[in-house]
């Protein structure tokens, strides 16, 4: 929570009118039911009209104020709640972009927006609630209580038996609805998780005729769904029933004995419609009370969700400096670096040892979960190693600037990500102010500008859902392209030239290797055919090198290499 | 359209129609007997007039009354709402079955065209909106019309002086909410579409954070989000202000009325027209009676965004089904001999892909396409299974031309494992046998050791009977695709089909895969679609496909004399 209430601060003169407007509106709100009794009992039974239309005016002088004050109130919580809850986004956004890839993982994307948007939103209407309601109830239940006590204190015992009952009741039907709301979402996520398989393998669902299997595995969940929906709607609906009823025989309480106090003398007529009316007053916020309490059981667990995020720290902190010493021999050097991902038992890197020098082309092959792709990881700082160090430019990764490392490196992740805009917005991802001419150069090497020219928009295309517009191939050669634009001093491409076909992956190596040569260019692979003419082919397995060299020195010298050559082969 | 949408609804709701009536009979006693309750309790305040003039008898007769007709209130209040929920969910039971049971008999065209998430969000939220707006906004809708009309009937009758100007007071307070609700609703849309623009924006930001991060992008996300969120602040707030305005504002003219009638009332009854029980029953009339007009505005949008939700329903159960060919022999295929004769087919009439295509391939043949991505090999699949139908010519499996034969018989006829490997949330052992389900252990265990999967399965601790989470993301990609091999294995079937089978697993493990696929190719006739051209030397026939078209077909040595496009691809 602590994270949570400096957010409410710039909101205090809110938090403090709106409660103590909608506490006046209570206070008079609470004089209108005395107000008829007196013209019940002091106008009607005495015959006065002028009296009786004296208190009129006065309570309708009293309800314009009321509304008046709710009003103020009601602008002042709109004010106070939004306001908290852009800010509380504001900040989430702004810690999540910070988070490491690791602190990323352990949340899951899902979970983060639904924290970003349905958690705030659950705050926000808990900050608008505190504000309208959480003095208000209270207060018209007690004061209620006391106004009726001020009318007739006999009577108020009926009080001492119905609120203990009317608290009982809600609370008993509440514990018993409440856990099975969540058997009841469970159920609904079985559905979901039926129909997003059934979606996703129609193709293997036909395949085997499996269609009839499918209907009767859909049914059976829906069919639990409703059974347990149904069962906890018999629960919850009796919630109404049973509070009006309650609160009914406190109303006949009332006639009966008030009854009996009308004929000792001690009541009038006046004071009984008067009492019922703050009957039914402090039963009707004893209801919020209680919704209340769900409302703000809800917006505690959210309230957790978000100062867990807003608590966490980044952990890859930025360095100080932002240039390395000039004049050192190697680009990028990888000293007895080991690397372990928290929830793993194993080092997925271990021991590295490699340097690359400014203009290199170095080749990583191994298959998958050989550790290809964390080693590259760590040279932007996406993880940090556990032992050892990355240097760049001859400095330890961890001593620069984010930004300033981040800038010399240029990397095309596996996964071929787009993001919604125009062709030229995504080129321009790195580098706002790129130029058209240098857009079109980055596009002619990734051999992009082909099928770019030959759209009907160009570079003003739209991409369309991360892509889906686009054929694999195109979209891996775009987010090469937009690496390119920014001419990083390292590009690495992470595997992301798997979808392209032999000749056009064959014309973008030449084209990348003529376009800078003082560009250290780092290809991870799993063909050889990709890799074999690199300056120097590291071969991973397992996390660790089983062999650096180029690709006639690892073919004579090593197991593995040969190994993979000869299952793609690929001759000498 | 939209009467003929209710009228299908109501087609649901007739096979419910002992629920249905039910409920209705329930919801009207209720309602009756709360309109009934406000005159009873005012008889009864009449026989207790004042000091020493309390008739007892009278009022002891209507405070037993009134109990009576409490707990029958109570008691059918209870019922019809759980009468709605039944009658609710098992209409949305049957719609939501329908509409799965139809998608499960759609042709594959469907899947291909329209996205998942749209299939998705009709069988979960639109069916939720039906349920809530539809089923229980029209009960709603009907007690509060009884309220209305009911306690109007029942003021007048008492006396229409007074309810004449409660009228007035309501005509207002109708406009003034009306007023309200058409500027939150505005406000309400504006801020659904900002949210989603929001979760779309951070899913995108968050979900691609690796590209974020390396390309130094973090301080235009930062300004891109506080620009959505600012317009988020502006809408919501207005929103929550606009509809926070509506409850002090009905208890404002709930107030009006309440003053109006005491007044008025009093003034009445000094003139001796009414008596002052019959003050305090309107008193209760007129607070009751105009709560659910508001509500009205709000029921009515939901019962409007509900229709609409009906229809989007209806739509798919109205989508057109493949041809039902239950009549239809099953396809007697114990050789495996594949014939296409003349075949085209395009996806659309614009672009003709395939043209009087012709393959022989005899029993136990290997025909291997390849070609480019995007060349369009996966189109002769979906021919094969008859996921899509040929425009023209036929296909022959073992001389019977595959439509004159049931579809699933025809599809059974082929083992596949797909490029992307499909497995549902359920044990390993569940997944292998799902083509099989009767299979024991042992053949089970068989089949995954001759896929190579079983060493891997033995090593996780709970072996068969570990539980594959939603999407397999427990196991690695090569994982499961061994295991889909492995159900593939025990399915048995006479003609495989392999479409990228291997490309998402690093070249070790492909190795040993390509040894279970021989082991499953040999003596059946198989399709193969490969990336890697060295591993289909072998095969007897060969389709190079490219832009969709079969531009060369012959043998490995066939077509490198030729030296057209395959060789420049396999030259490369």
């Amino acid at each position: 929570m602590n994270k949570l209430f400096p957010f409410l601060k710039p909101y205090t003169t809110q938090l403090i009118i709106g409660p103590f407007f909608k506490l006046a509106e209570a206070v008079l709100e609470i004089f209108i039911p005395t107000l008829m009794a007196y013209i019940i009992d002091n106008g009607v039974n005495k015959a006065d009209t002028g009296y009786i239309l004296k208190t009129g005016l006065l309570m309708l002088a009293i309800a314009t104020l009321g509304v008046i004050f709710a009003y103020i109130c009601q602008y002042s919580a709109s004010i106070a709640s939004q306001g908290f809850g852009t800010d509380v986004r504001n900040a989430l956004f702004e810690k999540v972009l910070s988070f490491s890839h690791a602190q990323v993982d352990e949340f899951g994307t899902a979970s983060l927006i639904n924290r970003i948007t349905g958690d705030v939103n659950q705050l926000q209407s808990a900050v608008a609630m505190l504000i309208r309601l959480v003095i208000r109830a209270p207060f018209l239940c007690v004061g209620g209580l006391v106004m009726a006590m001020l009318i007739d204190l006999k009577l108020s015992v009926i009080f001492m038996v119905v609120i203990p009952l009317f608290v009982f009741v809600t609370f008993s039907i509440m514990t018993k609805a409440v856990p099975l709301y969540k058997t009841v979402q469970k159920r609904l996520d079985a559905i979901a998780l039926v129909l997003r398989e059934n979606l996703s393998g129609v193709r293997v669902i036909r395949a085997f005729a499996k269609a009839e299997y499918e209907r009767y595995r859909f049914s059976e969940a829906n069919q639990k769904y409703a059974d347990n929906a149904i069962n906890v709607g018999k629960i919850a609906a009796l919630t109404n029933p049973a509070t009006s009823l309650i609160m009914n025989f406190a109303v006949l309480a009332v006639i009966w004995f008030g009854g009996i106090r009308i004929n000792a003398g001690n009541m009038t007529q006046g004071e009984i419609i008067a009492y019922i009316n703050y009957i039914v007053q402090i039963l009707n916020a004893m209801l919020i009370v209680s919704q209340l309490v769900v409302l703000y059981t809800k917006a505690y667990a959210s309230a957790l969700r978000v100062n867990e995020i807003l608590s966490m720290d980044t952990d890859i902190s930025d360095g100080a400096k932002s240039t390395a010493a000039a004049g050192n021999s190697f680009k990028i050097e990888f000293k007895n670096v080991s690397m372990k991902y928290s929830d793993s038992i194993e080092n997925a890197l271990e021991n590295i040892n490699f340097t690359a020098k400014a203009g290199e082309i170095i080749g990583i092959i191994g298959g998958t979960g050989s550790g290809k792709s964390t080693l590259v990881n760590l040279i932007p700082r996406f993880y940090d190693a556990a032992e050892g160090a990355v240097l760049v430019d001859g400095m330890d990764v961890r001593d620069y600037k984010l930004d300033a490392l981040r800038d010399k490196i240029g990397i095309v992740p596996q996964r071929a990500v787009l993001f919604s805009g125009s062709v030229a917005d995504n080129l321009r991802f790195a580098k706002e102010t790129a130029k058209d001419s240098e857009l079109a150069y980055a596009a002619e090497v990734a051999q992009a500008a082909e099928f770019i020219e030959k759209f009907e928009q160009k570079y003003d295309t739209i991409i369309t859902q991360g892509g889906a517009n686009l054929s694999g191939g195109q979209r891996q050669r775009l987010t090469i392209a937009r690496a390119l634009v920014k001419n990083p001093e390292i590009l690495i491409l992470d595997d992301s030239a798997s979808a392209l076909d032999y000749i056009t992956d064959a014309k973008l190596w030449n084209a990348l290797r003529e376009s800078n040569d003082n560009r250290t260019l780092i290809i991870v692979s799993q063909r050889v055919r990709t890799v074999k003419n690199a300056d120097k082919i590291i071969v991973l397995e397992d996390g660790r090198i089983e062999g650096i060299g180029t690709h006639e020195e690892l073919f004579k010298n090593c197991v593995q290499y040969a190994e993979i050559c000869r299952s793609q082969e690929e001759p000498v | 359209m939209k009467k003929k949408t209710l009228a299908r609804l109501w087609s649901y709701i007739k096979s419910h129609k002992g629920i249905f009536a039910k409920l209705v009979f329930s919801a009207v006693s209720a309602n009756a007997l709360s309109l009934l309750m406000p005159y009873l309790s005012g008889r009864a305040i009449d026989f207790a007039k004042g000091y020493g003039n309390v008739n007892f008898k009278g009022v002891f007769f209507y405070v037993a009354v009134l109990g009576c007709v409490y707990v029958a209130s109570a008691f059918f209040s209870w019922v019809s709402t759980v009468f709605t929920t039944i009658l609710s969910n098992r209409v949305i039971e049957k719609m939501r079955k329908d509409a799965f049971d139809k998608i499960s008999i759609l042709p594959l065209r469907f899947f291909d065209e329209r996205p998942h998430g749209d299939i998705m969000s009709r069988l979960t939220n639109d069916i939720d909106s039906v349920s809530e707006g539809l089923l229980q906004g029209t009960t709603q809708m009907f007690s509060g019309l009884m309220t209305v009309i009911g306690s109007l009937a029942i003021m007048f009758w008492l006396n229409y002086h007074i309810t004449f100007a409660i009228l007035v007071i309501t005509a207002i307070c109708v406009l003034v909410s009306k007023f309200i609700a058409a500027r939150s609703s505005i406000m309400f849309r504006k801020q659904f579409q900002t949210i989603g623009e929001m979760n779309a924006y951070i899913e995108e930001m968050i979900g691609n954070q690796k590209v974020v991060k390396a390309f130094g992008y973090e301080k235009r996300a930062q300004k891109s989000f506080e620009e959505i969120n600012k317009r988020l602040y502006e809408c919501g707030q207005k929103a929550q202000f606009y509809s926070s305005l509506v409850n002090p504002t009905t208890r404002y003219i709930n107030n009006l009325a309440y003053i109006c009638v005491g007044v008025l009332g009093g003034l009445f009854a000094v003139f001796g027209n009414l008596s002052i029980g019959i003050v305090s029953s309107f008193l209760i009339y007129a607070t009751q009676f105009a709560r659910p007009i508001n509500d009205m505005t709000g029921i009515l949008t939901q019962l409007q965004s509900a229709v609409a939700s009906a229809e989007r329903i209806f739509e798919i159960i109205d989508e057109e089904p493949e041809k039902d060919e239950s009549v239809l022999l099953p396809l007697k295929a114990d050789k495996g001999e594949v014939v296409f004769e003349n075949v085209s087919f395009s996806y659309n009439k614009d672009t003709e892909l395939i043209k009087n295509l012709n393959i022989r391939a005899k029993a136990g043949d290997t025909v291997a396409i390849v070609g480019p991505t995007g060349a369009g090999k996966t189109t002769i699949v979906n021919l094969l299974m008859r996921f899509y139908e040929p425009n023209e010519g036929k296909i022959f499996v073992d001389g019977t031309p595959v439509d004159e034969a049931s579809r699933d018989s025809v599809r059974q006829t082929f083992a596949m494992v797909l490029q992307e490997s499909w497995l549902f949330s359920g044990t390993i052992r569940e997944n292998i046998a799902y083509a099989k389900i009767e299979a024991g252990d042992e053949e089970i265990i068989e089949a995954a050791k001759s896929a190579y999967a079983h060493g891997f399965i033995k090593k996780l601790p709970k072996g068969y009977d570990t539980i594959i989470a939603e999407d397999g993301e427990n196991l690695s990609q090569g994982q499961k695709q061994l295991i889909t091999i492995a159900r593939a294995m025990l399915a048995d079937h006479k003609v495989l089909i392999l479409d990228e089978a291997t490309s998402s697993v690093d070249t070790m493990t492909e190795q040993r895969i390509q040894k279970a696929f021989l082991k499953m190719m040999s003596g059946r006739t198989s399709f193969v679609i490969a990336h890697r051209l060295s591993t289909i030397k072998e095969a007897d026939l060969i389709l190079v496909m490219n832009d969709g078209k079969i531009v060369e077909q012959g043998s490995h040595m066939e077509l490198i004399k030729k030296d057209g496009f395959y060789a420049k691809l396999y030259n490369n």
